[in-house]
């Protein structure tokens, strides 16, 4: 029960918004002390989890490319393209999104977009000038939640496609903690079972980006 | 043949690069925190392997001080104006988008490339390995045909990642507590716990423990992943798939889907959330995380009913 104590660390320290890395450092060492470790043990534990995983930190390669693309005007220019297409509004551009993230995490292309690749320099930009273009008159705090929701789109594109895709890690982990309790189970019988939830996920979301791509508008109206 | 070792080394030399760069940009109070920063993670990338466990741990619990004490921050200013980004737009535009998707099209190709040319590249990272020469490919074609101040993708690289902050490593951090985690048997001690809470004799009461047990902690450990054999062990197996006669393929993949509407309801899972709140230079730190939850929650009682329908 003791060990539990990291957990109750991490909700307050988030809660009380202190700094993550000192609440993450701060909950280690109380769960590893209440494990009965002692605390070189727990530094070196740590320690070799953070090495192991550092290609989670890979993806910030992308920052120059971005930098330079950025100073060369391409949110601009992604701002451009949402201003000459008459029909793109901002409901369809997300919803279009949605889709095509969805489709590519399918086949197991998960990696070709995301929040450095493509949501920040492309996808926010011009989901910021469809909301622009429907309401003359966005406020500040809307122009945060069209950018948030081309970041939330992207995750939910992600989450609800990929385990549609046979190889994809948590259909191997599924397969294999199945094993171990003694029955064998075919990837594609489990990703088969992912299709109900990606539609399912792409109504929901759907839904919600058309709603919000409403009230934009209703606003826009109603300021001009 | 590359490995994911040549992918740290280039991913250090980035960095190293960032912390040089900062240590000389005098307009900000907090270079030094940044550059001491951002050259430990550079180091990390570089000499991670030689370091040992131990080693890695001090490197972390330096970063931890450095972030902690409030000693890495950005500097003001450094965008190109917004005039001057319209006007350069207008000559180069589709050009930028063609060096934008550079990246994307050589993971692409580059992750079949290597499983089909075994030799070339680790197969098991060929997604990875062919990200890092997606971004040399497009760094260099925008950078014959722009022909910029050779330092200023660096520059506008290391504004952007200074702009994310000590945010850039906590997917890593959260990582590595999982380990911690998983290492003093957090996940057995919580799936103890959900087990005996299960009222017995109902079905549905089960599934409905099973699917919000695999979203809550999932919440905790910002991993469905963590979750999942936890949640099996606990009430999956036993419960439903055991006592109820469940199929195990609709149990598990409805279930690890559960899991998924939880990672986009935490700030745990902070490379989906934190991140990209960071990277939009959003006001509210959990502004993604907002727009998601009127998605997740429906969508978590969908997958409850989904396994209740399709398994039994």
């Amino acid at each position: 029960m003791l060990v539990l104590i990291g957990i109750l660390i991490i909700i307050a320290g988030f809660v009380l918004r202190f700094n993550p890395l000192l609440v993450i450092m701060a909950s280690a060492l109380a769960t590893g002390l209440a494990a009965g470790l002692d605390i070189a043990a727990i530094i070196a534990a740590f320690g070799k989890a953070f090495n192991d995983t550092r290609y989670v930190s890979i993806i910030w390669i992308v920052l120059p490319v971005i930098g330079l693309l950025e100073a060369y005007g391409l949110q601009q220019h992604a701002r451009n393209i949402i201003g000459r297409m008459k029909g793109a509004t901002l409901g369809r551009l997300l919803t279009g999104y949605l889709f095509l993230r969805q489709a590519f995490a399918a086949v197991g292309l998960t990696s070709v977009a995301g929040h450095a690749q493509t949501v920040r320099p492309l996808v926010a930009p011009m989901a910021e000038a469809a909301a622009e273009a429907q309401s003359p008159a966005l406020t500040d705090d809307e122009r945060e939640e069209v950018k948030a929701h081309a970041a939330a789109t992207d995750n939910i594109g992600l989450f609800f496609g990929e385990d549609i895709f046979l190889a994809i890690g948590s259909i191997l982990l599924m397969k294999g903690v199945l094993e171990g309790y003694g029955y064998q189970i075919e990837p594609l019988h489990l990703s088969l079972w992912a299709i109900p939830t990606a539609i399912a996920a792409f109504l929901i979301h759907g839904f919600r980006l058309r709603r919000l791509d409403r009230r934009i508008r209703t606003i826009g109206e109603g300021g001009a | 043949m590359i490995t994911l070792g040549h992918v740290y080394l280039l991913a250090g030399l980035v960095f190293a690069l960032f912390a040089l760069l900062g240590l000389t940009d005098r307009s900000n109070p907090k270079r030094f925190g940044n550059a001491a920063f951002w050259g430990l993670v550079a180091t990390s990338m570089i000499a991670g392997d030689w370091l040992g466990d131990f080693g890695n741990g001090l490197l972390v619990l330096a970063l931890v001080a450095i972030a902690g004490t409030g000693q890495i921050g950005r500097a003001p200013g450094g965008e190109i104006p917004i005039d001057v980004q319209a006007t350069r737009a207008a000559t180069h535009g589709n050009f930028l988008l063609l060096v934008a998707l550079i990246i994307p099209a050589v993971a692409l190709a580059g992750t079949f490339l290597f499983k089909w040319l075994p030799g070339l590249a680790d197969p098991k990272q060929a997604t990875l390995i062919s990200l890092a020469i997606g971004v040399l490919i497009a760094l260099a074609v925008g950078m014959t045909r722009l022909k910029p101040p050779l330092l200023l993708p660096l520059q506008q690289g290391r504004r952007l990642l200074d702009s994310v902050g000590w945010a850039a490593i906590l997917p890593q951090m959260l990582a590595s507590l999982g380990a911690v985690f998983a290492l003093a048997g957090v996940g057995e001690v919580v799936g103890d716990l959900i087990g005996t809470a299960i009222p017995q004799g109902s079905l549905f009461g089960a599934v409905l423990a099973f699917g919000l047990g695999m979203a809550l902690f999932t919440m905790v450990m910002g991993n469905a992943f963590a979750a999942f054999p936890v949640m099996l062990a606990a009430v999956g197996m036993p419960l439903l798939i055991k006592q109820y006669g469940g199929d195990p393929a609709v149990v598990a993949a409805i279930g690890m889907l559960a899991g998924f509407c939880g990672t986009l309801m935490t700030p745990m899972a902070a490379n989906f959330n934190l991140v990209p709140a960071a990277l939009l230079e959003l006001k509210n730190p959990y502004g993604v995380i907002k727009a998601q939850v009127g998605t997740a929650l429906p969508l978590l009682a969908v997958n409850i009913v989904f396994i209740w329908l399709f398994a039994f």
